[in-house]
């Protein structure tokens, strides 16, 4: 992590207007993101990791006030203009969706839809398009893709959608690539075989990934770092290994004893009691103190401030596991 | 549980596959199948004109005026010794293209106005929709009978003014369908794959409303069809010699009480042809709609 950052994202904040009042998605989350490096983004529904990728791309609607940065390849993607915006779009970074099922145009074959992309971006022939369609599909391991390149969409499964989006999102090469949920809508041997390419392209293409999930076998199987989202607040980053090693903010915690073990019988898997709080504005205390075991005065008074238990490892809490542990 | 098996295999059928199974669907409608006949009949006669009429629309007999069938001439001839049946013939060209041309100006200029309104909602789709609120609030005859009054009697402008009356309908069904399809979720992925926003509205969307374009356009074509009769009835729209459908029934009107024929072959043309274009676009929006499958 010491190469010169990718991408690095700084205090960045999201709060939408809604007809309810105004809701924070995102309260001052900074990451960033590693040439070839596969991070991680995971927490609950409603924590704002999706919001956070897509503020990146500049997708959300135009209720949501954005503040911060996001520095890549030296400019701020939160103030860049339309049309260089659309550069980057598809061509520097590229995105995937949950929804490999409805993602694709129906009404085009799966090599027009490719096709496009590259003529876009590249200025490639059509002829020269197909061929790299017909390449693309290959590379994402579509059998016989020369006559999958003229189907349609509703012709292939759901896993071979989800390949055909990503081949979409590989064709000019992007250095960077947005994953949000990428297999949530897959079932389990389907989510093995894309987590397979996901992990197959960034050894091949050197492709750094940026993978939201709220699916923490995924982001042990692929991710090298992994950020914890919770309400909106960044809780904690740490190394894969050594965040399902040695976690250490409560909500992490328990996020990991609630994944089912096989082979040992459990009569309840634990949970984590409450809900996740809905703010207006960004919140004046611990965001996790009204569930948490360990809260007393100061977690429900003052934000913890990240800090690092151990090297590459920030956690924001009072009273980490490793405190506790001493 | 056949429902569902249903559902799964209904959209797995393909290009070539999906045609064959629509153009079975709609064989299965008679009334359907029918309303094509006959449509496609009447295009054909407005195409070949020339070559199907007998005479010349203009020719006059002056031996056979106000003549009842006969050899010489299969429907009579009318006050002015014309063959009637050329006039019909040559009629069928004048409604056919007024309806087709009509149609066509109004999807041309409605449906990118419509989209934009859709695509981009917000004050643009205000203001695009006010002015749609306008046209709509005007009778469609009473908006083209005062188009075609200021434009001046000809065929061209009765053209103009009934697709100019057919704009509005237009508009609302391009943004209707817009609003539905940018919410669908390859506009994003579009988007994020550095598309602009004329790619998404034409390239993207447009291709997936095309049913519903088409439904309407069958349905609009028979409007323009009566639209120019009573046009050209009322003498704003094609003028005599010319020949419609419209200025044989408003040269056989002082006939009336003599000879009724004369108002009834181009009334039951009109009937006719609205009807079938009716029938079929109907007939058409079942079978491509899928939600009226059975």
């Amino acid at each position: 992590m010491s190469a010169e950052p990718l991408l690095e994202v700084s205090d960045l904040s999201v709060r939408f207007d809604t007809d309810e009042g105004p809701l924070q998605a995102v309260d001052r989350v900074s990451f960033t993101l590693a040439p070839r490096e596969v991070l991680g983004i995971v927490g609950g529904s409603g924590c704002g990791k999706s919001v956070t990728c897509m503020s990146l791309v500049r997708l959300l609607p135009q209720t949501a006030a954005v503040t911060g940065s996001a520095v890549f390849d030296g400019v701020d993607l939160l103030a860049l203009g339309p049309r260089r915006l659309r550069r980057v779009r598809g061509r520097e970074i590229s995105y995937i969706f949950q929804e490999p099922m409805t993602s694709l145009n129906p009404v085009f074959t799966v090599g027009d839809q490719i096709g496009e992309v590259v003529r876009r971006h590249l200025g490639l022939s059509r002829r020269a398009a197909r061929q790299r369609a017909v390449e693309l599909l290959q590379l994402v391991r579509i059998p016989a893709p020369e006559r999958r390149v003229d189907e349609y969409p509703h012709q292939l499964s759901g896993g071979m959608r989800q390949r055909v989006m990503i081949a979409m999102a590989l064709a000019c090469d992007p250095k960077v690539l947005i994953a949000d949920e990428p297999t949530t809508a897959l079932d389990v041997t389907i989510q093995a075989g894309i987590l397979d390419l996901m992990r197959e392209i960034r050894e091949r293409l050197g492709t750094a990934i940026v993978l939201v999930t709220h699916n923490l076998g995924v982001v042990a199987d692929i991710a090298d770092r992994v950020i914890v989202m919770y309400a909106g607040r960044k809780v904690e980053e740490a190394p894969a290994e050594e965040l399902f090693a040695a976690p250490q903010h409560p909500y992490t915690v328990g996020l990991l004893g609630a994944i089912p073990r096989p082979g040992e019988r459990q009569e309840r898997l634990e949970e984590i009691p409450g809900r996740v709080p809905a703010a207006a504005a960004p919140l004046e205390h611990c965001v996790f103190a009204d569930r948490c075991r360990f809260a007393d005065e100061t977690t429900r008074t003052q934000v913890p401030a990240l800090r690092a238990v151990r090297r590459d490892h920030l956690v924001a809490c009072f009273h980490p596991e490793a405190d506790r542990a001493a | 549980m056949s429902i569902v098996v249903q559902e799964i295999e209904a959209p797995r059928v393909a290009g070539r596959r999906r045609l064959r199974l629509l153009t079975k669907r709609f064989l299965r409608r008679p009334m359907a199948v029918g309303g094509l006949l006959v449509a496609l009949a009447f295009v054909i006669v407005a195409i070949f004109a020339p070559l199907l009429a007998p005479y010349s629309p203009g020719h006059t007999d002056f031996d056979a005026v106000l003549a009842h069938s006969s050899s010489k001439h299969l429907l009579g001839t009318d006050d002015l010794g014309r063959d009637v049946l050329s006039r019909l013939i040559w009629g069928t060209r004048a409604s056919m293209q007024v309806g087709v041309f009509a149609t066509l100006l109004a999807m041309v200029v409605a449906v990118p106005i419509g989209m934009i309104a859709g695509y981009y909602r917000g004050w643009v789709d205000q203001v695009i929709a006010r002015l749609t609120d306008v046209l709509l609030a005007f009778p469609f005859l009473i908006l083209a009978v005062g188009l075609a009054a200021i434009l001046g009697p000809s065929l061209l402008n009765a053209t103009l003014a009934l697709g100019i009356g057919s704009i509005p309908g237009f508009i609302r069904i391009a943004r209707g369908e817009t609003l539905t399809l940018r919410e669908e979720d390859y506009v994003p992925a579009a988007v994020l794959n550095g598309a602009n926003d004329a790619t998404i509205i034409f390239r993207h969307i447009l291709p997936n409303m095309t049913n519903t374009l088409i439904v309407q356009a069958t349905l609009t074509i028979p409007g323009a069809i009566l639209g120019e009769a009573i046009l050209s009835f009322l003498g704003v729209g094609v003028q005599p010699p010319t020949s419609s459908w419209g200025t044989m029934l408003q040269e056989a009107e002082p006939y009336l009480t003599q000879a009724q024929r004369l108002s009834v072959y181009p009334g039951v043309a009109i009937i006719l042809a609205v009807l079938a274009f009716n029938v079929f676009g109907d007939g058409l929006r079942d079978v491509l709609d899928p939600r009226t499958t059975r």
